[in-house]
């Protein structure tokens, strides 16, 4: 029970994340989570007015279930599968952190900084989280697939498209830590 | 209702491995960004590592889905252009806000509700792609 209380290492999550995407395909569907993005979309009615939300997303349901389970699972992971969170993140990170104004750092998953409702009513906290989800939002779909459809799928069945999507991943990402943040914080 | 509980257990599963891996922390998005821990690289390494083995394995015995067809990855448009911007888009937008689509509703779970927020304008941004779609470069 101690080692599932525990962090678990990558050697044990990557071939657990594998095994999810082809149970999926095995299932005759495949391992997407930003399609649901488009299909909540749909189900709000943007189908009306933009054609690119006007399919059959009822076809689309299984894929909603798969969510319900995942906020369940984080469920369940956080309250019964863990002991109290404190990250073995890298030095160098804390570090990094810490001349960035971060405190806490690693006590809890995600950072009060930029999470914890004191900083969500304040314009920056709420600006951080509107701008970066609507970029998640709007580049996944342009890209056509986010973490799980190009950087797991898409990578495990050799298919170039993913990988330029991947690459794309990481300029951004770069950019963003490397030249943005300064800025930020 | 019994077709849909194989995706319900999938989805828990999931959603435990990302949240023990700490695939779902901000923390861990900022840390591989910065190159700073292997942490990142050897789940997402050993995911496709895995999953290249699981799908070769699964072509050459010929494994059928659960439908009987045959068990196939949907292929990706060919392309450049809509990769390249809309994965760097991404790529920001995952930095900034530590979190893509799967952590976003499995941080739901473990009581992170301000990522309500982030899920909201993930909405707004799919919506906007789906306005813009024709004029942009693909």
């Amino acid at each position: 029970m101690e080692y599932i209380l525990q962090p678990w290492p990558w050697y044990v999550s990557g071939p657990c994340i594998a095994i999810v995407m082809f149970l999926l395909l095995y299932f005759g569907r495949t391992f997407g989570m930003s399609s649901n993005l488009r299909t909540l979309c749909a189900i709000g009615g943007a189908g009306k007015r933009v054609a690119f939300f006007k399919f059959d997303w009822k076809s689309q349901r299984w894929n909603l279930v798969v969510v319900l389970g995942a906020i369940f699972g984080g469920f369940i992971a956080h309250y019964f599968l863990s002991n109290p969170i404190h990250m073995d993140l890298s030095e160098a990170t804390v570090k990094d952190l810490t001349a960035l104004g971060f405190n806490d750092i690693g006590q809890s998953l995600l950072p009060p900084e930029l999470f914890s409702w004191n900083s969500v009513f304040s314009l920056k906290g709420i600006l951080i989280l509107i701008v970066g989800g609507f970029l998640v939002g709007f580049g996944t779909r342009y890209a056509g697939g986010c973490t799980s459809g190009h950087a797991i799928t898409g990578l495990s069945s050799l298919q170039l498209p993913s990988l330029i999507a991947v690459i794309g991943f990481f300029i951004g990402g770069l950019i963003m830590i490397h030249l943005i943040y300064p800025i930020l914080f | 209702m019994g077709k849909y509980i194989k995706f319900f257990i999938v989805g828990i599963f999931f959603g435990i491995v990302l949240v023990k891996s700490e695939a779902v922390s901000w923390y861990r998005i900022f840390e591989m960004f910065k190159f700073q821990s292997f942490h990142m690289y050897g789940i997402i390494g050993t995911a496709v590592g895995t999953g290249i083995l699981l799908l070769l394995l699964s072509k050459k015995n010929n494994v059928k889905t659960i439908k009987g067809t045959t068990l196939n990855v949907p292929l990706k448009e060919r392309g450049f252009t809509r990769y390249i911007i809309g994965g760097t888009i991404f790529g920001l937008g995952w930095a900034l806000c530590g979190a893509c689509p799967g952590p976003m509703y499995i941080l739901l779970g473990t009581g992170a509700f301000s990522i309500i927020i982030v899920i909201i304008a993930a909405l707004l941004g799919t919506y906007t792609y789906g306005l813009l779609k024709n004029k942009l470069p693909h």
